[in-house]
């Protein structure tokens, strides 16, 4: 059976991809689907429960929280690609090198792996914007930054275990150079592996994007995130409930969905794998 | 035995030596230099802050001077004196939270081995059960949930909403005048939610690799040998192949302690517990910069020791380790 159909067949990889395409079109149409404007400061309505006119209530400044929390999903969708993006290529970068080289080259980049898993990476990542401004940009770059190693350890294998097999021998029978082999025969192979190693990233670079916000270390407020908005729930925490209820719903089935579809695609690429 | 844990601490050294680069680099990724980024960033900071960035990293000299004066300096334990109105040296700040949060890691640590391994062993045995399922559904569900945001709905629920526990601190205010006892069922009370939302992180990831395991071993030739010899089901289960699942579980254990330690910024930051997290927390927000790299760096250290008991545990229980 070839990808697409196992992938059509797995119901649960189709709802996750339902639910990742549902919040490419919220993030897409925010300002149409958004009932207010996300920054409207509304003083006579503050701390709204949830009612008719503002389905998910309002916040401190009377601002519309189902509004927030739908630009808030243009915001988790930036920053999960943009950090996984640069994890991805990091981690592509150093593990095909360490794979495809082998000796010292190989034991400098993953010691240097090792030295970096020492430690904790949320630790990593605070002491890093204690340096630096937290602004969006940087949020992106740290998280990346720091979530590279997994997907170098995944190249690497990968490309050992290629590099041997015929059709690179054949390759550089032919005079190919090791850019390449690199780049042309090898990499196009460990895609699959990257591919769901890049899935599942989103998801976990989304998962710290909140918990930075949340700690007021990640985006800053006025800008909308999922995380910002349960900081004042829980400010707010014994008046406020649904400042704190919804956002984090909205994390919990977005991370749903990307960990849903990751392992759908994992499960497409190599039956063999299906648990 | 003790050659191999010889030869694991030699490994450290390395690694140690590591940490120490990739903290004192961590500082050199702002730009420009760190007293110019103190003046422009920190409205607090002041001529005298400049003075002692400078004097504290020696920023006049070259940059391996640097490293290798900080480097002497930590190993006299001296990390430097903290920029927060106390003045007090980093090393004390550290050391006087440090064991609150290893109480908290160690019992978080206990609830995970406690829950995980019998789901996760459980689900196994009964593979494709109702109860496999169900907590299938549960693990997938809960390495999405946000540990912070389960904290706050089980302060609004348990907290607020029934009342039954208090939600921040380690102590009520009218602890001195407790008896012992009281004061023990007190501090229980106040650990409930903060180790529960810690360990929680923990039990997806070891409860799924525990079942995988179990899994595993159970289609191993000697499980068939000991069934094809009579054994009772559950000698079979509980004896052969529960004690060959659980030897790697010691190095999953190890590896999940860097993310325990990660999240006791979240969790100490919302339940007001004064352990290192919540320093940690306040360092980095008040830009205390000697605090900061001090706890990045015991951090690591931790995590480092925690492997390294994870790997020796395993190798005492397990003799095939150390020989190869």
């Amino acid at each position: 059976m070839n990808f697409w159909e196992t992938f059509y067949k797995n119901k649960l990889a189709l709802t996750g991809s339902g639910i990742v395409l549902l919040l490419f079109l919220l993030s897409l149409f925010a300002p149409w689907i958004a009932p207010y404007d996300p920054g409207q400061i509304d003083l006579k309505n503050v701390l709204a429960s949830p009612s008719l006119s503002h389905l998910f209530g309002t916040d401190q400044l009377g601002r519309d929280v189902l509004s927030r929390m739908v630009w808030g999903a243009r915001i988790s969708l930036k920053v999960g690609f943009a950090a996984t993006g640069v994890a991805i290529l990091i981690g592509t970068l150093l593990g095909a090198a360490a794979g495809y080289y082998g000796g010292w080259t190989d034991s400098a980049i993953m010691r240097f792996v090792d030295i970096m898993l020492c430690f904790p990476t949320f630790f990593l990542i605070l002491a890093v914007i204690a340096f630096l401004e937290p602004s969006i940009w940087n949020i992106m770059i740290i998280i990346g930054l720091t979530g590279w190693m997994g997907v170098t350890r995944l190249v690497r294998a990968d490309f050992i275990s290629l590099r041997e097999r015929d059709f690179v021998q054949a390759a550089r029978s032919i005079g190919a150079g090791d850019l390449r082999i690199i780049f042309l025969h090898i990499l196009p192979n460990a895609m699959a592996s990257i591919l769901v190693a890049a899935t599942l990233g989103i998801a976990g670079a989304i998962l710290t994007e909140s918990a930075l916000s949340f700690l007021g270390i990640g985006v800053q407020p006025p800008t909308p995130s999922w995380g910002n908005i349960l900081t004042a729930g829980k400010d707010n925490i014994d008046i406020a409930w649904w400042l704190s209820l919804y956002p984090g719903l909205a994390i919990l089935i977005t991370v749903v969905g990307y960990n849903l579809l990751g392992e759908g695609i994992r499960d497409s690429l190599d039956p063999r794998l299906k648990k | 035995m003790l050659k191999y844990a010889l030869k694991r601490i030699l490994f450290m050294i390395p690694l140690l030596l590591g940490i120490t680069v990739i903290c004192f680099f961590v500082m050199r990724l702002a730009p420009g230099s760190p007293v110019d980024l103190e003046t422009q960033m920190n409205p607090k900071s002041s001529l005298e802050m400049k003075e002692r960035l400078k004097t504290l990293y020696e920023l006049d000299k070259p940059i391996h001077q640097q490293y290798w004066s900080w480097l002497k300096k930590l190993g006299h334990g001296d990390l430097g004196i903290s920029f927060a109105s106390d003045h007090r040296p980093v090393t004390a700040k550290i050391l006087e939270r440090l064991p609150i949060t290893i109480l908290l890691e160690f019992l978080s640590l206990l609830i995970i081995v406690a829950i995980a391994i019998p789901i996760g062993v459980l689900s196994a045995v009964h593979q494709d059960s109702l109860f496999d399922k169900i907590t299938g559904i549960v693990v997938f569900i809960g390495f999405a949930v946000p540990t912070f945001w389960l904290a706050l709905l089980m302060m609004i629920f348990f907290g607020i909403h029934l009342g039954w526990l208090p939600i921040s601190g380690l102590r009520s205010l009218n602890y001195e005048y407790m008896t012992p006892w009281a004061q023990f069922v007190d501090l229980a009370r106040h650990l409930v939610l903060p180790v529960f939302i810690s360990a929680f992180g923990g039990l997806a990831g070891l409860s799924r690799y525990m079942r995988a395991n179990m899994l595993e071993v159970i289609r191993q030739d000697y499980i068939m040998t000991a069934r094809a010899k009579g054994l009772s089901e559950r000698d079979v289960i509980y004896k052969h192949a529960l004690r060959n699942a659980l030897l790697p579980a010691i190095t999953i254990l190890g590896l999940s302690i860097p993310g325990l330690i990660g999240g006791s910024v979240i969790f100490e930051t919302i339940f007001a517990i004064p352990g290192m997290g919540q320093l940690f927390y306040m360092a980095v927000m008040a830009r205390d910069y000697p605090t900061v790299m001090g706890i990045l760096l015991i951090g690591a250290i931790l995590t480092l020791v925690g492997n390294l008991i994870a790997d020796v545990s395993y190798a005492v229980a397990d003799p095939r380790i150390r020989i190869s």
